[in-house]
């Protein structure tokens, strides 16, 4: 089916935390859309990348440099906190668990999902559980299909769901899986994701 | 797979949970339920029940099934040396002051399979200290005890682990360890006198012995805030004055009530040592 903007486009405000999966091409993409997001931004974005297991990690340092929100790698039982940047390590799933006072990171070494852990399914159907219609998802250039099935809950869920136009992505093929999955709100290259972004987390409210 | 986002499936999840408790005394309950669900889903599917409550009717009528549930329920991935780094920084660090005592109790809490185990066994051996140590390695999973004791793992693992080793500060080679025979390679049993395997649970046992180290690495992130808390406190009272405690790569005591017991060793090795000031309850 073609995707385009659906009519059941989320209020603005509501969205407090936004799941980005991302693969081949993905630092590309995320090297694009998160120097463009202002320190005002008020979501936390948790955020899976495909990368080889025994690669060390340099995610953090390469986005902090560029990045206005501070951007952390996910560490266990870690309160969410708004307009913080949190990668998943390597090896690990990252899932969200409901907290009190709120939803908290939560680390798995269960079996890989895709052939991937960290697997952006995980991410996305722990976070659509715990948050509901309070949620963003974000599909970006990768090569297989992780991350259609957790941005299909996270629609069935409630939440908003965007997916970097395939034709703008390095490799389209997770954006087309994404796409052929059901309708999405919102299909964009990297470019014009960040003025949706701060819609969904309500720029400027107070 | 189920649907872990339905609110029918917490429902059931409680209940199986609950019926797990009743019927085996496993206590489940106070798992992380996000990693849960996703274990118990794929339990279910494997085991041709669309529902944990079809899954329920089974584990409760079966009691041959519950083992095989107990794989899904415990996650067992290991290697030997696993993170390197932790097991050099053990051995820059700890062993000059596990040197001074005469005799030394080591505890490897929810030790799944042994590898952490027979890592340890081996270290210590490296560095002259197996000899006046007793290591204790506990699970809740007999099954995997039963593996962890029989210290036997296939050989397309074995240049994984000797890489670890290597990268660990190693000062032999892993080779002068095991035996290698059809497939598998099976761990000295020099060095399995110095193990006990054990059944025990961070969720509903005591503490058992005064420990000079603990390590516990990637067990507290299946467990609850409340569970990690409890097991936190059995660490506490398990370790002697100034004994060390281990955690995951990526686990941290930033987040729990018990940050104030301990202070950081080698904190980017997750490398603890027991305040002297820590009280009691």
């Amino acid at each position: 089916m073609t995707a385009s903007r659906n009519s059941r486009v989320p209020p603005p405000g509501r969205v407090d935390a936004i799941v980005v999966g991302a693969s081949a091409g993905g630092v590309d993409a995320l090297s694009t859309l998160l120097p463009m997001l202002p320190r005002d931004f008020r979501p936390a974005l948790l955020i899976v990348l495909h990368l080889p297991r025994e690669r060390p990690s340099l995610l953090v340092e390469v986005f902090s440099a560029r990045c206005a929100l501070p951007v952390h790698e996910a560490t266990d039982k870690e309160p969410i906190q708004p307009g913080t940047v949190y990668f998943a390590p390597p090896d690990y799933h990252l899932l969200v668990d409901a907290g009190v006072p709120g939803p908290t990171l939560a680390l798995s070494q269960d079996a890989p999902v895709h052939f991937s852990r960290p697997a952006i399914d995980v991410l996305f159907e722990s976070a659509a559980a715990v948050y509901g219609g309070r949620l963003g998802g974000i599909i970006l250039s990768g090569a297989n299909a992780d991350g259609a099935r957790g941005l299909a809950s996270v629609r069935e869920a409630g939440g908003a769901t965007l997916v970097q136009a395939p034709a703008t992505a390095l490799v389209a093929t997770m954006p087309a899986e994404a796409l052929a999955r059901g309708p999405v709100d919102f299909v964009l290259p990297l470019e014009q994701m960040p003025a949706v972004l701060r819609a969904w987390g309500g720029a400027g409210a107070v | 797979m189920l649907d872990v986002a339905s609110k029918d499936f917490d429902i059931e999840l409680r209940l199986l949970l609950d019926a797990v408790y009743l019927k085996y005394h496993y206590d489940f309950r106070s798992y992380a339920v996000s990693s849960l669900k996703r274990r118990l889903a794929q339990a279910a599917e494997h085991f041709d029940c669309a529902t944990l409550s079809q899954l329920q009717d089974r584990v409760l009528h079966e009691p041959t099934l519950f083992p095989s549930l107990l794989d899904y329920l415990t996650v067992q991935v290991s290697e030997l040396f696993r993170d390197p780094s932790y097991f050099r920084a053990l051995r820059e660090q700890v062993v000059p002051v596990l040197r001074t005592y005469p005799s030394l109790k080591v505890w490897i809490a929810g030790c799944s399979t042994g590898e952490e185990a027979w890592s340890l066994a081996i270290l210590l051996r490296e560095e002259g200290l197996l000899e006046r140590t007793l290591i204790y390695a506990t699970d809740i999973n007999p099954t995997a005890l039963q593996r962890a004791e029989a210290g036997l793992y296939a050989v397309d693992r074995i240049a994984a682990f000797t890489q670890n080793h290597q990268l660990s500060g190693a000062r032999t080679s892993l080779s002068d360890y095991y035996t290698a025979a059809y497939g598998s390679a099976v761990f000295d049993r020099s060095l399995k006198s110095h193990i006990v395997f054990s059944d025990h649970s961070l969720a509903t046992d005591s503490v058992f012995a005064e420990v000079q180290l603990l390590s516990c690495r990637n067990v507290l992130i299946y467990f609850s805030r409340e569970l990690q808390e409890r097991a936190l406190g059995l660490f506490r009272d398990s370790l002697c004055h100034k004994g060390f405690l281990g955690l995951g790569a990526r686990e941290s005591l930033r987040f729990s009530a018990h940050e104030a017991d301990f202070a950081p060793v080698v904190p980017e090795d997750r490398l603890y040592q027991k305040r002297e000031r820590s009280r009691r309850p």
